[in-house]
């Protein structure tokens, strides 16, 4: 008798061992020592997670209850594996040359990379393994019951659900342990894999050990146990080739769809020639699993107390005789069976969760997308790590809510058929170019929820999760609709009347939605690798003797090369093969050359594909295509890159342009400016040379000397005031006036203007209309440069109105914040080609009548104005000439400042 | 007989000045200010020499100068071209639209008068 608490601690210290295995492999493969790790003894043991703690415990109890039915279980595989070069061949090159990372990345990346089919078959399988890991909670929680209470019965623990419990906790910890220490990019888990190979030969051992004890310690060897068979009712079974044959697929199915086996069988393998020998050495490992079975359960049956419960014979049966140590090799081999398939089966089925569910979600979630990879590693382990806790948490729900005590062999058959949905989907991708997506994903589901109404609902009993009249008459009463009926088809065992209405459904919704959809072009390109995967190795480049034309390939090529390069080419290959002219035999080391010389010119992947199209017998993979793809991607990126370096060399251009532009108008400005103040400073100059000259002359009147002196001072004047108002206009310009702002009545700046005004011809009578009142006003500004203004303004009626009889109005007023005072004369004012011009610097436009101003004297108007914040124009239409003289009442600086 | 010659300058001090040290020089010194009207002047004047600003109101001296030239009376007629604008650039405008002689303003009174004095004689 082995105490509970030794149990314990022998199960800790079993699992530490594994921890160590895993642990030392992953060292040695990470030094890239794998060596045996990788081979094909390793490989096949891993394959035995097929045989969890159901095959373990529940084949005696299956035959107990089911005579050799059993064998099915094991049959199916055997079919498989037997026949690996057919199906497990395929999927393992496809599985490599696509880098696939689960059973749910196959089938989406086959049907045109869908996510959508990713996620299907993602529920399929998590719902569709949650039977299955209730199956090894129970199991496990059933032996130590055993243990626990020492008797053969069992069922001594006070809380049977909270051993459950502690035990899910225990595998969800050790999943997590072991599957998500580090994140594989090729989803490969040496240590895993290693400790798994480990367990089955612990859970063969044990098997085999009980089994030679049962044999030749409890019965009286081979041929007593032989008698004692024939003498039990497992010989009176009768053999129902339905269930067989139903059976037989199904496990067969499971061995290709079980996200587990995937995981081991084609995740997992590193070399393709391990199924050659996996092929026979598995079904000997499952030869040897079942070789006690009959033994062990006719002794147990014919032992143990009626009523024992045949599920745990290979333990209790140890135990009633007495035997500790085997019965604890037993327990062990159980425990193996049960941890082995959860955590493979968690880690797959995580891996799928965080793959096709978690990851997408998350990602469309966040804006932006684009994230550093530590995140999304750190994302992606949280997530499986919590899908993990998830699943195993399902797995405790369904044992909990089926009540624990449905037979083992049962609740694994849920499992299988649920998976089995994914083998249409999985066999027409590989063999059928037709498959599409639309179609496989109505079949999935269909199938799914056929096996969902039809076999798992049911499975938690009458009155569980569907109600008692529900499964005997059918939703509302509808006949048809009885789930383990469908379609009136009654009497059929419930098990293969869902297989048969789940898988027929299915494959024929399948079939019929590729048949009327069609393909995406990715689809079309996936569907090309897969079901070809053999015929074009994506990994080798090399080209079977081609059946390409060298002309097809010449002009090609020349398309490529350009002529006369492609010809130099073609003349130098087929000179090396002994021939004139331009066309070489098109042997494959020519069209490797061929293709290297194209690869320099387009890129490695479109020379591929290029060539490609033209000899025949190489098809395009999708991977070639997305790397033209990708490839052309790049080419595009780089020359979007170059169009917008130009377009910046353009604008850079264009902006150089336009400052020469300005230059040289600039540059024409002040020659312009240059030249005008030359002729005007140059033409006092001259009278005043004239003049002085004259003026030496000894002979001259003195009534001319006097006035020669004369114009020789006004001409000094005007040299003056032309030097003035530059110096002036200049400093205006640069916008450096220093003002000096003081309130004024603007009524006493007019007066003040017109007063000065008042010397400019003063000969002429000259009429001023103004409205004083409205004069009456206060302004804010440097009222110097205003008065400034005005005067020029005055003065410049006064000088050029030429009206009979002059008159100037000045009209002032206010508007808004602003100032307004009109300056309109009676003269002929000012014609509009000339108006736009008036306000430019020597800009006089007529010399009869000048008054000694060298034309600046607008110029300085306006940009006092702008010093001021105001402005001067012209106002067409008013019959003389016109000007509005208008500024803000403060200057605008105080104006922000009050308003603020 | 009296050299006559037709003075075309806008400045009215520098008319002045200049009709006043030709009369010195015993020329007879018609004036006129103006460039529109200028050719109608100098077909009336008939004068043996013409002195001719080039910033005139209403017509500039190089186009007065280039009609001259191109109407076979006036064709040979002596121009003394006087310019506020004294660059080379200028000197070749003026050669270049028939000018005899090129003067830039200020000038030197003996200047012009040795100018004209050799313009009339040749």
């Amino acid at each position: 008798m082995v105490p509970f608490n030794i149990l314990v601690a022998v199960c800790l210290a079993y699992v530490c061992l594994l921890f160590l295995v895993a642990f030392a492999a992953e060292r040695r493969a990470e030094r890239g020592r794998a060596g045996w790790l990788r081979s094909p003894v390793i490989y096949t043991l891993s394959l035995s997670i097929y045989c969890t703690a159901w095959t373990f415990y529940g084949a005696v109890g299956y035959a107990a209850r089911s005579g050799l039915e059993f064998v099915t279980i094991y049959l199916g595989p055997t079919l498989v594996l037997v026949g690996w070069w057919l199906v497990l061949r395929k999927l393992v090159r496809i599985g490599q040359a696509q880098r696939v990372t689960s059973i749910a990345d196959l089938i989406s990346s086959r049907y045109g990379k869908s996510n959508l089919l990713g996620v299907i078959v993602t529920v399929i399988a998590v719902v569709a393994a949650t039977p299955y890991i209730a199956l090894q909670l129970q199991s496990v929680t059933l032996s130590f019951g055993v243990f626990a209470s020492g008797t053969p019965e069992g069922w001594a623990l006070p809380d049977q659900s909270a051993t459950a419990l502690w035990v899910a906790g225990g595998l969800t910890l050790f999943t997590i342990l072991f599957g998500t220490r580090n994140l594989d990019a090729n989803e490969r888990h040496h240590g895993v894999v290693m400790a798994i190979a480990l367990e089955a030969v612990v859970k063969l051992v044990a098997l085999l050990a009980v089994g030679v004890f049962v044999v030749w310690g409890v019965a009286g060897g081979i041929g007593d146990v032989i008698a004692r068979i024939d003498a039990s009712s497992i010989a009176d079974w009768p053999l129902m080739p339905g269930r067989w044959i139903g059976l037989t697929f199904v496990s067969a199915a499971a061995i290709l769809t079980l996200p587990r086996m995937f995981q081991v069988m084609v995740v997992e393998n590193s070399d393709e020639r391990h199924l050659a020998t996996a092929s026979w050495a598995f079904p000997l490992y499952l030869m040897l699993m079942s070789l006690f079975v009959l033994p062990i359960t006719v002794v147990g049956l014919s032992v143990l107390p009626e009523g024992a419960n045949p599920d745990l014979f290979v333990l209790t049966l140890p135990l009633a005789e007495g035997q500790g140590k085997l019965a604890m090799l037993a327990f062990l081999g159980g425990f193996s069976s049960a941890t082995s398939m959860v955590i493979v089966a968690a880690i797959a089925l995580a891996t799928m969760v965080s793959n096709h569910i978690v990851t997408p979600l998350w990602l469309s979630l966040r804006e932006g997308g684009a994230r550093a990879p530590g995140d999304v590693r750190g994302l992606v382990l949280m997530s499986r790590r919590v899908s993990i806790a998830a699943i195993l948490a399902l797995g405790y729900g369904y044992y909990h809510m089926s009540g624990g005590s449905a037979a083992l062999a049962a609740i694994g058959l849920i499992s299988f058929v649920g998976v089995a949905q994914i083998l249409p989907a999985m066999i027409g991708g590989i063999f059928w170019r037709g498959a599409t997506g639309v179609g496989a994903a109505m079949g999935l589901v269909t199938g799914f929820l056929v096996w969902l109404y039809a076999l798992y609902l049911p499975s938690f009993g009458s009155g569980g999760l569907l109600s008692e009249a529900l499964l005997r008459e059918g939703p509302g009463g509808i006949g048809w609709l009885r789930p383990q009926a469908l379609f009136g088809v009654d009497g059929l065992d419930p098990l293969l009347h869902a297989i048969f209405w789940s898988m027929s459904l299915n494959t024929g919704i399948f079939v019929a939605g590729s048949l009327l959809t069609f393909p995406s072009p990715v689809e079309r390109m996936q569907g090309l690798a897969f079901v070809n995967a053999f015929e074009h190795d994506a990994g080798a480049r090399g080209w079977s003797r081609g059946g390409a034309e060298a002309e097809d390939l010449l002009t090609m090529s020349q398309g490529i090369l350009g002529a006369e390069e492609a010809q130099r080419f073609f003349q130098a290959e087929a000179a090396a093969q002994g021939k004139a002219g331009f066309l070489p035999d098109t042997t494959p080391e020519f069209i490797e050359r061929l293709e290297r010389r194209l690869a320099g010119a387009v890129g490695t992947a479109t020379a591929h594909a290029m060539i490609a199209q033209f000899a025949v017998g190489a098809a395009v993979s999708a991977q070639d295509l997305m790397a033209v793809a990708s490839e052309a991607q790049q080419i595009l990126e780089y020359s979007t890159q170059l169009e917008a370096k130009s377009e910046e060399l353009a604008r850079t251009a264009r902006q150089l342009q336009e400052a020469n532009e300005k230059l040289k108008d600039l540059s024409v400005q002040k020659d312009t400016f240059l030249s005008q103040i030359s002729h005007e400073l140059r033409t006092p100059m001259t009278s005043i040379r004239a003049f002085s000259e004259i003026l030496m002359d000894p002979d001259l009147p003195g009534e001319m000397q006097q006035k020669y002196a004369e114009v020789i001072h006004d001409e000094t004047i005007r040299l003056t005031r032309l030097l003035d108002d530059l110096l002036d206009l200049s400093v205006l310009e640069n916008r450096k006036v220093q003002l000096s702002v003081k309130v004024a009545n603007l009524h006493d700046l007019l007066n003040k203007a017109v007063q000065a005004a008042s010397n400019t011809r003063p000969e002429r009578a000259f009429t001023l209309h103004r409205d004083f009142p409205a004069e009456h006003m206060p302004v804010i500004t440097d009222t110097d440069r205003l008065v400034q203004v005005f005067i020029n303004l005055v003065s410049n009626a006064r000088k050029y109105c030429d009206a009979e009889r002059p008159e100037l109005t000045i009209a002032a007023r206010r508007r808004g914040g602003r100032i307004i005072v009109d300056f309109i004369d009676n003269g002929s004012g000012i014609p509009k080609a000339s108006q736009r011009l008036i306000f430019e610097k020597f800009a006089r436009l007529t010399d009869t009548a000048r008054a000694g101003g060298a034309g600046l004297g607008l110029a300085i108007c306006r940009e006092i104005m702008a010093n001021l914040g105001g402005t001067i124009a012209y106002l067409p239409g008013q019959g003389g000439a016109a000007f509005r003289v208008s500024l803000p009442v403060r200057p605008e600086s105080a104006a922000t400042a009050e308003a603020a | 007989m009296t050299r006559r010659v037709l003075l075309i300058e806008d400045e009215p001090h520098i008319a002045e000045a200049i009709r006043y040290i030709l009369v010195r020089d015993g020329w007879s010194v018609a004036s006129h200010g103006e460039g529109g009207s200028a050719l109608e002047v100098i077909r009336r004047e008939v004068p043996d020499v013409v002195v001719l600003d080039v910033m005139l109101p209403g017509r500039s001296g190089y186009e007065i100068l280039e009609e001259m030239r191109a109407d076979p009376d006036l064709a040979t007629l002596p121009v003394l071209v006087l310019s506020a604008r004294g660059q080379s650039a200028d000197r070749a405008l003026a050669e270049g639209a028939g000018a005899s002689r090129f003067i830039a303003k200020p000038f030197a009174n003996a200047e012009i008068v040795a100018a004209l004095r050799q313009m009339a004689g040749a």
